[in-house]
Parts: C-alpha cells; structure tokens; sequence
C-alpha cells in the first residue's frame, strides 16, 4: 500500500485499540490521502468508532503508528483537533443552548473572535437549511435537522478534514439524500472526507475508496468498483422460493453461475450475464417466486469477503 | 501512561481556553439568571432570621483571639463561607453530574483544541464566578448592617473564593466517582454537619477536646474561621494555615478531577 507519514493526510500502521482484554482493532493499516472521500464499510462491532475516535485524538492509541497530518495524536491532540471537524456517531449538540449558539460557541471553542463565529454561523445554518430554526431550542428538531446542525458545527473551524461517523444512521431517505447532497458539496470544495457507514449504497454513493472492517480487522480495501469487479461479479441473479422449497433444493442450482451464496430467504446466484442465469434456471424446471437480476453491490462484496450480510 | 504528564502543564499554568467554558456558562445562564439570584438569599436569610433573632438572646461571644464580639458579627462570616461551600458543591456535584452524564457536551467539546484539564478550570472557574456574586453580595448587606468593622473585610472576598475552589475542586472530583443520583446523599452526609458542627452557629469550646481536635480537621472549619478572623481583623498564623489547607485542598481536587475526566470521556 502506498503512503507515508508526509504524503498521506491519514497513516495507520498496525494500529490498534484495546478495551481491557478485548481487541476492538486490530492491528489495521490504511492511509487517507487529501481531497479523498474514503469510508470505512462494516457492520456494527466492527470497530469503525473506535478507529474513527482515536484519529480524533478522543482516544488514546493501544499500540501501532497513527499520524494525522503527519502529527501524534498522542503528543499534538490540541493542535491535530484544531483543524479537524468530528461528526460523531451520536449527537452531542449542547441541549442547553439554541441552533444558533450551538453553532457560535462551538466556534469559540476554537478561540475564533467573537464576530467571525457569528458570521460563520449565519453561512452554515443556511449551509444546513436550518435558518428559520436559528433561534430554537435543540430538542425538539428532527433527527435530519440535528444531524445537519452537528455537521454544520463540525465545519465552524473550517476544517479541511471531516469525520463522519455513521452520518445517515437512522435517517429517512428523504433526509438522507440531502444530507449526501451537502457532503457532496464540502468534497467538491475539496474536504477531505473520512466517513464510517454500514449502508452500501452510502459508502458507493460518497467514497472514492473504502477499506472493508470486519470483526475489527481490513479485509480488503480499493474504489467501490475496485471492490466489485475484485470479488463479485457484474451481475447477481436473486432467486426466492416458496416455502421449504429452498432446503430441498439440493444440487440443481450446481453449475448455473460462477457462484452460489444461499441466505435464509434466497439463493444468489453470481455471474456476469444475470438475465442468462434466470433462463438457464427457468430451463432446468426451476420454478422460483420471484426472480431478480440486478448489479453486484458492495453488500455482495461483504458476503463474499465474510460469510454474512452486512445489515443484520 | 503518560496521562498525568499530559494534564500536568495546563493545570499548573493554566489553559486560557478555560474561559471558553465559562463563556458557555454564561450563554447557558443568560436564559436562567434567576436561578443564580436566588442563591444570593439563602445565607441573607440565615443571617436575618438566626444573627438577629438569636443575636438579641446570646449578646455577645467570644471571637477570634478571644475577645467579645457581638454574635451577628460572630455568625455572618460563617454563614458567608457556609454558603460559599454550598453554592461551590451544588454546582460541583448535581449541575457537573448531569452535565458528565446525561449531557453530551463535555464529548462535543473535547473534540475541539479544549482538554479535559481545561474543561475541569473552566467549570470550576464559573463555580468560583458565581460564588463571588454571591459573596460580593453578602458583603454588601454586612457593610450595611453595620456589621463590617474592619478593612480586613475586604479580604473576605478571596477567602470566601479559596473555599468554593477548595470544595468545588473536591466535590467535582466526588462526582466522578458517582454512578447513580442516589450516591449524592453521601455528599448530603458529610456537607450538613460540617455546616452545622464547624464552629458556624457556636465557639469550638463547647467541644470536649477530642471533638474539638476533631473538628479542626475539618475543611470547612478552616473555611470559617479564615473569614470569621479576616471579618473581625484578628489576623495571624492560623490565618496562613487556613488558606493553606484549602489550597491544597483544592489543587489535590484538580488534579484527581482531570485524571478522572480523562478516565472517563477519552476511553
Ligand atoms: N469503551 C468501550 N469499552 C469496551 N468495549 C468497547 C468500548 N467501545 C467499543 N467497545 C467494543 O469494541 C467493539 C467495536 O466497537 P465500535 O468501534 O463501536 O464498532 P462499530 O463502530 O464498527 O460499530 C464492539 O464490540 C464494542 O462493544
Ligand atoms: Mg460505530
């Protein structure tokens, strides 16, 4: 893997949190370059927050090499943090202060003068659609509304490096979209975005590379398409059956697709022409409830990478 | 570990980015000031209904080094540094707790250039800000009862902040060690019958002399007689003893606060 301390904005050498006795990290290797958006794609326990808070200087590194803009996080927390913004896993916005306060104290805690807090405010509630709101109390916004003020206060220092950590998690579509479209948005200003998700199509829709965690391990790292074109292939065939029809199945999907993956629910069936599995299928006297032909996601990576499907 | 290193420098020189809290203090209080005026009362009150009521029956009692003073002289710096521990703890103990526990904020803020030593300052400065309110306003009444007699008094105002940091810095440390709500009543157990037993409403010769000792260890009698002897302008070595203790009192509370935030908000 290419990357050093200097080259890379992010460096991770066998880096490693331990809670006790029990690993939460083990021992990973990645490196974040400036102006990517790079993810890190896993299920829950993976040990995305914990890689994610320990490059926020939030928590001390166990063992292994991790710089940030070529610092220690151990040594130069304040002066790292200071040009960091942290989009934590849970909301942490200040209940006792209004959307707006939120927003200019935050600043303050950077030591940004008064005046340039207020500015700054002003431009990201608009930022986040949260204008009218200004003026409210914290509590009562929708889960949407307060993952965009706790953005937009992770980005009151104007940092060039972002963290995300689980950004959409418990979101509707609706205010996932947007809250994509205004990341979208800071990676075209050139922020360098680092971000955690379990939702494929997230990680496809903002990364340009991502690391696959599992059971606080890398198991494979590349672009979304590196990572299909690696170990899928271009189309899956989905097959459900009908009740108890599935077990009973034995043998006579053999030899119809590169790959056969059975799920509780469905047989997936991996090969590059999908359309021509299902023929196939349908000519061997298969006669499946529902028949799918769609493209090899990230989740189909997943899968193959571990065994199980990355949303349980 | 190199923890205590790590905290060691901005506590003893201090961080400036403590005020940042105190500034948010002062935001969150803009919304809430009556709470803070009401904290004025409670020592007026003990002063109006305990210093004149039972002032008219007692006459006078033996002060610092000995002579007679009248007992509202006798009971009102008492009072001022019973309730500079009380304003210091409640704001050390229930408003910290909730604010480690139920509020994410001090998390939000260590995410930016702020430490956990400067979080400890800066809640305790605002601790400190809030006594002297209440402590300049106490002084205030004293003067206009006539009860300021010497140019001493104006050294009460450091005395009285010396022990909201000293119990402030304790009684944070206290606090992060608590798990549950109900863990405060211990807190309740040691503060009231220091108010009541620390040589407040009474001389220490009422004590046989093993309780009277045992008395003297303790933080809030040092606390009293350091602004009952400042108030009266009998000043002397145990003056300096007094102000010792609480310093060291209060840096000890510090520094176990900061390892302990440490502990438990950067796992
Ligand atoms: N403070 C902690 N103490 C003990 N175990 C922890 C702590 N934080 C996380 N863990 C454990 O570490 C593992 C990884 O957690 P986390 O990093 O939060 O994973 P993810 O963000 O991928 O869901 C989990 O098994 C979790 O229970
Ligand atoms: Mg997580």
């Amino acid at each position: 893997m290419p990357g050093s301390p200097e080259s890379s904005l992010i460096h991770a050498r066998g880096l490693t949190k331990r809670f006790g006795s029990f690993t939460a990290v083990d021992g990973v290797d990645f490196d974040v370059a400036p102006g990517e958006a790079f993810g890190f794609l896993g299920p829950n326990g993976a040990g995305k927050t914990s890689t994610m808070r320990m490059i926020g200087c939030v928590s001390p590194v166990t063992d292994g090499t991790l710089t940030v803009r070529g610092l220690d996080p151990r040594t130069d927390g304040p002066e790292i943090r200071a040009r960091l913004g942290v989009v934590p896993q849970q909301d942490t916005l200040d209940t006792e202060l209004t959307v707006r306060e939120n927003l200019v104290l935050y600043g303050r805690y950077f030591g940004l003068p008064r005046a340039e807090c207020g500015r700054r405010a002003d431009e990201l509630l608009g930022f986040a659609q949260l204008t009218e709101r200004q003026n409210d109390e914290v509590e009562p916004l929708s889960g949407g509304m307060k993952r965009r003020l706790t953005i937009a206060r992770a980005l009151i220092n104007q940092p060039d490096l972002l963290l995300l950590d689980e950004p959409t998690t418990g979101l509707d579509p609706q205010a996932r979209h947007l809250l994509w479209d205004r990341l979208y948005r800071l990676k075209q200003r050139g922020v360098t975005l680092v971000l955690t998700t379990h939702y494929m199509d997230e990680a496809e829709q903002l990364c340009d590379r991502l690391v696959v965690m599992d059971k606080a391990k890398i198991v494979a790292e590349g672009s979304p398409r590196q990572l299909i074109d690696r170990y899928s292939t271009r189309e899956v065939t989905e097959l459900r059956f009908g009740p108890g029809v599935q077990e009973r199945l034995d043998g006579q999907l053999d030899g119809l697709a590169d790959r056969i993956e059975h799920l509780a629910d469905r047989v997936l069936l991996y090969a590059d022409d999908g359309e021509a599995v299902a023929v196939a299928a349908h000519e061997r006297g298969l006669n499946p409830e529902t028949v799918l032909v769609r493209r090899s996601t990230l989740e189909d990576v997943f899968l193959r990478l571990t065994g199980r499907s990355l949303v349980e | 570990m190199t923890l205590p290193l790590r905290v060691a420098p901005p506590l003893m020189f201090g961080s400036l980015r403590a005020f940042r809290l105190i500034e948010r203090n002062l935001y969150v209080y803009r919304h809430g000031w009556i709470v803070i005026v009401s904290g004025f009362f409670e020592p007026l009150f003990y002063l109006l209904s305990i210093g004149f009521g039972l002032g008219q029956l007692v006459g006078t009692v033996p002060g610092p080094g000995g002579t007679e003073i009248p007992y509202q002289l006798f009971i009102a710096p008492a009072l001022l540094a019973s309730s500079s521990m009380n304003g210091a703890v409640t704001e050390a103990t229930l408003n910290f707790f909730f604010k480690l526990k139920y509020q994410k904020t001090f998390e939000s803020i260590l995410s930016t250039p702020l430490s956990t030593a400067d979080i400890a300052l800066g809640e305790l400065g605002w601790a400190l800000i809030r006594g002297a309110l209440y402590t300049g306003g106490f002084l205030v009444v004293m003067v206009a009862l006539g009860l300021g007699v010497s140019a001493w008094l104006l050294l009460t105002l450091p005395a009285a902040l010396l022990i909201s940091f000293a119990f402030g810095a304790v009684g944070m440390a206290a606090t992060s060690f608590m798990r549950t709500w109900q863990d405060f009543d211990l807190i309740q157990l040691v503060v009231l019958p220091m108010f009541l037993f620390s040589g407040t409403f009474y001389p220490l010769d009422a004590y046989p002399e093993p309780v009277r000792l045992l008395v003297q260890l303790t933080p809030l009698y040092h606390g009293v007689d350091l602004v009952r002897s400042l108030a009266v302008g009998v000043v002397g070595p145990s003056t300096v003893v007094h102000a010792a203790y609480l310093t060291v009192m209060g840096v000890l509370g510090l520094l176990i606060v900061s390892r302990r935030l440490d502990k438990l908000l950067l796992r």
